[in-house]
Order: C-alpha cells, then structure tokens, then sequence
C-alpha cells in the first residue's frame, strides 16, 4: 500500500521539482497564519484594510500579518492566492488518494498503534496531546519562518543554509524524544 | 487564473504524493525518529536529493527561472522554532503539511493536532511583535544564504569558489547515496536481542 522507497522518493522529488519549475518552492505552515487572518477578518472586519501606502496593497493592525509590506495582509484579504490553493488542494489529493486506497481503519482513524501500545486507548488523551502537539508545532514553524515543507525539502533542495539549520534544530529534540517516549520496554 | 490552476495541479499531487509515501501515517513518522524504521527517512531524503539535481541541472540548461528560487533567511529563531517542530512531530508524529493532509485521510487525532496548529500560529500572530524584541531573528550566516553562489541570484554564500549550480548537483547526487546507503527496516526482534 505505501510506495518503496525508491518509487516514493522519485515521486517526492518529481512533485518539489515541479512546483520550482513551475511556480515556487513549496510550502505549508504560513497558510495556518492565513486561515487564522480570514477567521479573524470575518469578526472583526478592521484588522485587515487596503492600504494605499503599504507595498502590496493591503496593512493590517496586527505586526505579523502587516509584515514584508502587508504580504500576509494581502493573502487574507484574497484567499484565492496560489499559496492557499495550494494547500487546500493539498487536502484534496490526500483524500482522493485515501479514497482509493480504501482509508485508514477505525480504530487507527482515533490514534496511531504505535501510540495506542505505549500509551494505552484513552481518546480524550491522545487529541489533547495532539492538539498540543499542534499549538507548539505551529508557534516553532511560525517562529523558524517554515516546516518540514519548506524549510527542509524546500530549503536543502536549494542548498539553503536556513534549511540545514532548521533540520538540525528538528531532528535535535525530535529524534532523542521519540526514542524515550516510544522506548518498547524489553 | 492559471496560476490557481497550477496551484490545484502541484497541490494535488503533493497530497496525493504525501500519503502514498506514508507521510500521513504517525507510525512511520514516530518509528522512522526512533530510527527504527527508516523507511520514510530514505523515501524524504531521495526525494530532497533528486528535486537538488533536476533543479540546479534545470538552471544550468535554462529550463529554470532563478527567480522561481525562494530561499529562506537564516536566523537564530530558525534553530529554535525548528527545535520546537521536533517536540510535537516526536510526540504527535505529525508536522503541519502532513496534519492537515492525514486529517483529510480520516484521522481525528490529525484534526486536533491542525486545531492545536491554528491556535499556536494565532498566538505567534498576536506576541510577534514582542518576539521581534528579543533577537531571535538575528541573522546568521549572512541571512539568506546558499551553500554556493547561484548566478542571476541575489543569496549570500558561503562557498565562493565552486558555482552553486555544481554544488547544488553535488549535494543532491551525495544525498541520493545517503539515502540508498541508508538501512531499510530493521528487525524489532534481532534489535532486542
């Protein structure tokens, strides 16, 4: 069901090949910042504003948002943008490809195995520690300016000193951290 | 409007792409840190080391915009932050790509983990501008740089001497060997014992 490796990475390869070619490198995690900029805008309608002074046209009251000449600003205001089609589209690849593989399995659907041996069957556990889980990996993601995606495959496919950076700094905590927490007691 | 078009063609596929690699799975990602099977860690860098060759080859023969390259700047906060991405992808098995595309496959412990991912990226949002007091976002080896300098680019280097087109095919060519060098699955039982 999950392609080797050599056809996996092939396919990998081919797709981050592609999107430089074609357009930019890929990326994610910003777009969780765009998503949260619309959700935002829909309540309070001021935080984004046209702006004939800022650079891209848009000026937000947030810092981050208004950065790089209102970018982000500009992506919220119009989220028919290549960066967040992207990853909406995204989803939709993944759920076509699960559709055809015949999905994941009930009880796989709540936590991973791997999880459930250690950790036992608790639901309420796992989507806490997942949803926690999330709130530290987007706040690093944010605060690195990238993921897995575009720092990683991204920068080191463009021999970016960022992107080793980055892969150190993950592989740092995340390699030693799942050996403990995952460690099969013999 | 082609531009959306291309977005839904290259986002498609990478989803797609994604989960047929096991992406999705936490039990590749957790076991592939435990470096007990390393399957998706020789499928991840084969990947990187072939999209390096086919890039820097498609600059050399003009197939390739340097424009289209987009390289991050390197900052002190980049170590950290990706620091903190390793805590939750050790713990959850998921990073922010992979969440979303393996919330799509059906599973709600990855729904979570996205909640969790949009409430961080909001509380980054909104202390940002305190964040930008402290100095992480001091510039490291001179910020947006490469290994080798890329012509037509406007990135610093750190090598001045080789074009960073060769390097840039060199490094693919010497990950693509890291991955096929890389053990495969290791036997659970043989390791215990």
């Amino acid at each position: 069901m999950v392609l080797s490796w050599k056809a996996g990475g092939v396919l990998l390869g081919i797709v981050f090949f592609a999107a430089v070619m074609l357009v930019k490198p890929i990326g994610v995690s910003t777009q969780f910042v765009i998503f949260d900029g619309i959700l935002w805008s829909a309540v309070d309608s001021t935080v984004v504003q046209k702006s004939e002074t800022a650079k891209k046209g848009y000026a937000s009251s947030n810092a981050y948002l208004n950065k790089s000449g209102g970018k982000y600003a500009k992506n919220v205001a119009n989220p028919i943008n290549y960066s967040f089609v992207f990853v909406l589209a995204m989803i939709g690849g993944a759920t076509l490809s699960a559709l055809l593989r015949g999905g994941v399995g009930r009880q796989e659907r709540q936590m991973p195995v791997v999880w459930r041996e250690k950790f036992g069957d608790g639901v309420g556990r796992r989507y806490l520690v997942t949803f926690l889980s999330g709130v530290v990996v987007l706040f690093g993601a944010r605060l690195a300016g990238g993921c897995t995606s575009g720092h990683m495959m991204s920068g080191m496919m463009q021999t970016a000193a960022s992107g080793y950076i980055f892969s150190i700094g993950m592989f740092l905590t995340s390699i030693p951290l799942a050996m403990i927490l995952y460690k099969k007691e013999a | 409007m082609s531009i959306i078009v291309l977005a839904i063609v290259v986002g498609a596929a990478f989803g797609f792409t994604l989960d047929r690699v096991g992406a999705t799975n936490p039990n590749y990602i957790i076991n592939m840190l435990r470096l007990k099977d390393l399957h998706l860690m020789k499928t991840i860098i084969l990947g990187i080391g072939l999209a390096s060759v086919l890039t820097f080859s498609g600059i050399t023969f003009g197939l390739l915009d340097v424009g289209n390259l987009s390289v991050k700047t390197a900052y002190i906060g980049v170590l950290i932050g990706g620091a903190m991405l390793g805590i939750g992808f050790a713990v959850a098995g998921y990073c922010p790509g992979t969440s979303l595309a393996a919330a799509a496959t059906g599973r709600k412990d990855a729904l979570f983990f996205v909640l969790g991912g949009l409430v961080g990226a909001g509380i980054y949002m909104i202390s940002y501008s305190w964040i930008a007091t402290t100095g992480v976002f001091g510039k490291v080896l001179g910020g947006k740089t490469t290994v080798g300098p890329i012509t037509g680019a406007d990135y610093s280097s750190i090598i001045q001497s080789i074009s960073g087109e060769t390097i840039g095919i060199v490094l693919g060519i010497v990950l693509v060997v890291i991955a096929i060098l890389l053990p495969g699955k290791k036997n659970e039982a043989v390791q215990a014992a």
